[in-house]
């Protein structure tokens, strides 16, 4: 399906994306995973570090709620895969980021800002992977 | 106070994430789509969003401290190794198929769409399954 391309919406988002980053390294010096943050709360190690990722997550949660209050109407999901492509997708993003030490925002925004060389070699690596992916699923297998 | 700070930041991470178009997987499935529905929108999030910390970090880093922590703590291993980049390049290929990250993932939650609770459990699973392999790869060493 076709989408709109929204730059001034994109760009603004993305300011609020990396404000809250740095607000997070501000307030309690730790970069913004959300892989990380997410199995924080899932595999809880730390009792200290659980109470900050929880009210962090639940922030977020709360994000298309205010915009819905703002505009009038939520954030648009809009899921054109299979219900067993979310789950098969999601078991390897978890396996992946695991692994790897991060994810879009860990290594994209915080890793690449920070100029980090192993987020300099994951980016391009994930968004390459990420693109092949598409390109087969589309346009070799043509689901 | 601590957490109040933490939920507000989530809040303008998520606000970010859903104007910008990220929790939008046809959105993001369209961004890697170069040979089909292109649609770049996502570049000018990653760019808003890299402005923002790439100065703000820096900015950050000249505090002794951050507000309600000791210290600044960011990760600063440099070996590029198979994990990572084996771990990237699954990331990539989880994205590419799901069209979701966990970053997205988390405030799309607010939509109270089930695809994203699917796809947040399989990334858990994912998570756990790295976490029970690393466990019994270490005890291997260790015997």
């Amino acid at each position: 399906m076709v989408t709109e391309f929204t730059p001034f919406a994109s760009f603004g988002g993305g300011l609020a994306i990396g404000l809250g980053a740095v607000l997070l390294m501000l307030g309690l010096g730790r970069i913004l995973g959300a892989t990380g943050i997410l199995s924080g709360l899932l595999f809880v190690e730390d009792r200290e570090e659980f109470g900050w990722r929880a009210a962090l997550v639940t922030g977020m949660v709360l994000a298309p709620g205010l915009v819905f209050l703002v505009t009038g109407t939520l954030p648009e999901v809009n899921v054109p895969v299979s219900p067993a492509m979310i789950a098969i997708g999601g078991v390897i993003v978890g396996f992946g980021a695991s692994l790897g030490s991060g994810c879009t925002s860990g290594h994209g925004v915080c890793g690449l800002s920070r100029l980090s060389a192993r987020s300099l070699v994951a980016v391009p690596v994930f968004m390459t992977t990420a693109a092949l992916t598409v390109f087969i699923i589309r346009h070799v297998i043509g689901a | 106070m601590k957490h109040i700070y933490a939920l507000l930041t989530g809040l303008v991470f998520g606000t970010g994430i859903a104007v910008s178009g990220m929790m939008d997987p046809a959105k993001v499935l369209n961004f890697f789509d170069v040979a089909g529905s292109w649609d770049p929108s996502l570049a000018f999030v990653m760019g808003g969003a890299l402005v923002v910390t790439f100065i703000g970090y820096r900015l950050v880093w000249r505090r002794n401290a951050p507000l309600f922590a000791t210290e600044f703590q960011a990760p600063n291993a440099s070996v590029i190794d198979r994990n990572l980049i084996g771990g990237a390049a699954l990331f990539g290929i989880g994205w590419g198929t799901a069209g979701f990250c966990p970053g997205a993932a988390i405030p799309a939650l607010g939509t109270g769409r089930w695809e994203v609770v699917l796809f947040l459990v399989a990334v858990g699973v994912g998570s756990g399954l790295r976490r029970g392999l690393g466990a019994l790869a270490k005890r291997q060493v260790i015997l």
